[in-house]
């Protein structure tokens, strides 16, 4: 058991009042505005509720409603963090409503989704807020019965005095609300868990499947009318000049017009990526009429600054590769004298492209701004940032504008950028009404915040006794190098050095699914692959022998990463899988990556069907610490497989003149369901560590797990992304 | 402009629309039914996946005017209490994700199993190839089909 202070992010359980500290309260949640109804199935609602805390509020009939705090963009928070609330406060998961919180930095810290870290970061805020809740409602009930609460204990939201008798959570949840807030809670062992460690089905579920509106693009307003952007064709121009006399002839158009969304003055937060802040808007009442206004639009474009091509990027990037960097990011030993005594040395050099996003639902948001506020609804992982940029940029202080976030068509990363909602609250002020922006897949497709192309060179010096004795690491990127320097296998050699090369572009990029591990992970694995097989050795055997050089005798300073969990993965993927046993016709490969601080290794087995492979099962092993929901934990890391592969395969954005080539998904390939694993195993390591997150680590690994099992069927190194331009296809079934 | 007559999850609707403008956009600004999804626009995602007379159409490539008489079924009408067994094995799959391309998986798949009640695995991959998951459920979504079958 852990007694802990409740002073850690103790504002969340104190009453404040709305107008405290930023961010008005508006005094409802759309959910409740726009969806039929709250209730789960059999479940009645209570006539009356009591706010406990800014996480939870309990009904008179017992009934609990949970506040998520953090997006949900299908990475299952809104499950598993309630569950872990929900835990604490010792209830039937079954009397628990979830509803998403709105923007508030006064009740909550970090409303952010990204780098998987909702879990990791909400863990303890989450416990506390659910025990102190718990110890309250024993407070009221004690007071009640006048005994002492050391006499009393809980059972799944009914509260028990040692002499028998029994009350309800409902019904002295009145009584609690005026309770103070307790200085110090104890939280349980996680050995008594209930709900945490079970399999826990998605709390939207029931709505996805009846198509109820729970995303951005389902936003309904009285008067509201609909706005699209027309950005630049490619990257570096602007607009010039507008005649827009065709458009507004055609039925249901109201405006067209210019916008900045980030005029001078204005400072940008990190959050503010845009390569088109300059764009044409084209209003109307609905999506089609403005679909078809849009493309009659004449528009003159300027050029501001000089465009780029794949081919002149690409070239720039592997002149970076030859190129000293001034300063490496890190060295350790000598590696220039050990690839001088170096009896052989290994070198190969990885690509991939700029990759779009791509989330299945476009970038929208819905604006409403008058001249006493800003009301803003829509996707987006970062509210707190978006706040500040519009409130800014529309001139309202920031107490006058809020965010209210809705379920999300998937983020990936591309709603860290919230440049969409900047451009709702500015059209809306302008056209004096309700307006929700709607992308086409073009213009999100084509509008930037890009994985950036990348590429690395590896340089293994292998002596004479077979050992490898040093490693060169040169990266280069757009805008930023993919290389991580104190990674895995950093610590594990004696003479390493990692230089960094970043190339400019008016092409913008932002953080893409496990940015930079997306692309490291492979390049890595499949160079730890190749120098294994120089070396004579078994792939997971020369991994487990680098993890344990530097665990027991490391290298340098700074290695970010635990070798004894790092290892500990590669031996469940190894004793799970059956590693080593031959199966007829089968190729194996494996790979193992930790990011997002969860670590993650994989084997994937492959079979040949007309020089393609079929992909018959990866086996995926995990340590994330304590694992909150197994079921959504399974399905990020099959998804996060799934997503890895088809990206290493197939996926690209190319440039002619600076304009992107890609548009849609008839040129824009995205793994289809055929295509995907027969089957993919998870298994977890139970360890009791704080859980860490799982949005993103599942990824990384995936692509270089299969490019090792191609080469065990082929014989060839696939090197450059997407290998389907190297004529590896995976087999439709 | 004109007006269309259509008949919807059992309803008639009476929709002032662009002939040309697609059952999609006609389904969600002006009948409000939201749970049919846009991902494309030029039927290569299958987000937006109705049926028509009981067979899955993509509804983005489907003008209004082309509609007729045809029975429309979108997510909102494929059962009362989304209990359709293709929803009831969605659910005890827990296949969503970020959920967003669900509805046309579902519409899809409940299309699959009118027509074939037992659908092999080529069956499945063909039936569901256009529907993309940018999430990556593609393994959820073949087994909640294969237990819808078994649930019919
Ligand atoms: S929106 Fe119709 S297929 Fe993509
Ligand atoms: S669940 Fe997100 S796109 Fe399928």
């Amino acid at each position: 058991m852990e007694i802990i202070k409740t002073h850690y992010n103790r504002r969340s359980f104190l009453k404040v009042s709305a107008a405290a500290g930023g961010g008005m309260v508006i005094g409802f949640n759309w959910l409740m505005s726009c969806a039929p109804s709250q209730e789960k199935a059999g479940l009645a609602m209570p006539d009356e509720w009591f706010d406990i805390n800014a996480f939870l509020k309990i009904g008179n009939n017992g009934v609990v409603t949970i506040f998520s705090p953090n997006p949900e963009i299908g990475q299952n928070v809104k499950t598993s963090m309630p569950m872990i609330v929900a835990e604490e406060l010792d209830v039937d998961w079954g009397t628990v409503l979830v509803e998403q919180a709105p923007l508030n930095t006064v009740k909550y810290t970090r409303q952010l989704a990204g780098g998987s870290q909702s879990i990791r970061q909400g863990w303890k805020s989450l416990r506390i807020a659910g025990a102190s809740a718990r110890h309250m409602l024993m407070e009221a009930a004690a007071k009640q019965w006048q005994v002492p609460v050391s006499e009393l204990s809980t059972d799944q939201g009914v509260i028990k005095h040692t002499s028998g008798k029994t009350i309800g959570y409902g019904e002295v949840a009145a009584q609690a609300v005026s309770v103070t807030v307790p200085e110090e809670v104890q939280l349980k062992d996680p050995k008594d868990f209930k709900i945490i460690g079970k399999p826990t089905k998605n709390v939207d579920g029931q709505k996805v499947i009846k198509g109820e509106p729970l995303f951005g693009l389902d936003i309904q307003r009285e008067g509201m009318l609909i706005a699209m952007i027309v950005h630049a064709p490619a990257f570096g121009m602007r607009p010039k000049s507008v005649d827009d006399a065709a458009a507004r002839s055609m039925p249901g158009i109201k405006d067209v017009f210019v916008i900045n969304t980030l005029p001078d003055g204005v400072e940008p937060q990190w959050s503010d990526v845009n390569a088109f802040k300059e764009l044409v808007v084209i209003v109307g009442d609905n999506t089609w009429n403005v679909m078809q206004a849009k493309k009659a639009l004449n528009i003159e474009w300027e050029t501001v600054s000089a465009p780029m091509d794949t081919n002149s990027y690409d070239k720039a990037l592997s002149d970076l590769l030859e190129k000293k960097a001034d300063t490496p990011a890190r060295k350790d030993g000598n590696p220039e004298e050990a690839f001088k005594k170096a009896a052989k040395i290994i070198e190969r050099t990885y690509s991939a492209p700029f990759l779009a996003h791509n989330t299945m639902e476009p970038m929208n948001f819905f604006a409403h701004v008058t001249a006493d506020g800003a009301e803003l609804i829509g996707p987006i992982q970062t509210p707190e940032f978006l706040r500040k940029t519009v409130a800014s940029v529309i001139g309202l202080p920031e107490d006058k504008v809020s965010i209210n976030m809705t379920r999300q068509g998937g983020g990936f990363g591309r709603r860290l950028y919230g440049h969409f909602g900047v451009e709702a609250a500015v059209i809306s002020k302008r056209v004096n009404a309700p307006v929700k922006v709607v992308y086409t897949r073009e213009d999100d497709m084509t509008q930037g915040t890009y994985r950036p192309a990348y590429k690395v060179k590896y340089q293994a010096a292998i002596d004479k006794n077979n050992n490898l004795i040093g490693l060169k690491i040169r990266g280069a990127g757009i805008h930023e190098s993919p290389v991580f320097a104190n990674r895995f296998p950093a610590g594990a050699v004696d003479n390493y050095v990692v230089e960094n090369h970043a190339l400019e572009s008016n092409i913008s990029t932002g953080a893409w699914r496990a940015p930079r591990s997306n692309f490291m992970a492979i390049a890595e694995q499949c160079f730890l692959d190749e120098v294994a097989e120089a070396l004579g050795k078994d792939p997971i055997d020369f991994r487990l022998e680098l993890l344990e050089r530097a665990a027991t005798n490391p290298v340098g300073q700074n290695n970010d990463y635990d070798p004894a969990r790092y290892a500990g993965v590669l031996k469940l993927v190894k004793e799970k899988s059956g590693w080593g046993e031959k199966k007829n016709g089968v190729h194996r490969g494996v790979s193992a990556y930790f990011c997002h601080n969860s670590y993650v290794a994989q084997v994937l087995d492959i079979v040949m069907k007309n020089s393609k492979p079929v992909i018959q099962k990866v086996w995926c092993a995990v340590d994330c610490g304590i694992v909150v929901n197994p079921e959504g934990a399974k399905n990020q890391l099959e998804g996060g497989i799934v997503d890895g592969l088809g990206h290493t395969m197939y996926s690209e954005m190319t440039f002619t003149n600076g304009k992107p080539d890609q548009n849609n998904f008839h040129n824009y390939k995205l793994i289809r369901n055929s295509e995907a694993p027969l089957e993919i195993e998870c298994f977890f390591v139970d360890n009791g560590i704080d859980p860490t997150g799982l949005g993103e680590p599942g990824l990384p690994p995936a692509g270089a797990a299969l490019a090792n099992a191609l080469y065990a069927a082929t014989g060839r190194r696939l090197t450059n992304q997407p290998f389907y331009k190297e004529e590896a296809t995976i087999s439709p079934m | 402009m004109a007006t269309f007559k259509l008949k919807i999850n059992k309803k008639t609707y009476s929709l002032e629309a662009d002939p040309n403008m697609p059952l999609l956009w006609a389904l969600r600004d002006l009948a409000g039914l939201t749970g049919t999804k846009y991902g494309c626009g030029i039927a290569q995602c299958g987000a937006c996946t109705v049926h028509l007379n009981g067979a899955a159409v993509r509804s983005c490539s489907l003008p209004i005017s082309a509609v007729g008489n045809s029975e429309v079924t979108t997510i909102e009408g494929l059962s009362k209490n989304g209990d359709h067994p293709v929803q009831k094995a969605w659910e005890e799959v827990d296949v969503m994700q970020c959920g967003y391309c669900q509805a046309g998986q579902i519409m899809s798949a409940a299309a699959l199993l009118n027509q074939n009640p037992n659908p092999s695995d080529a069956d499945i991959y063909n039936a569901m190839n256009g529907n993309i998951c940018r999430c990556g459920t593609y393994l959820r979504i073949r087994e909640a089909i294969k237990l819808a079958a078994q649930m019919k």
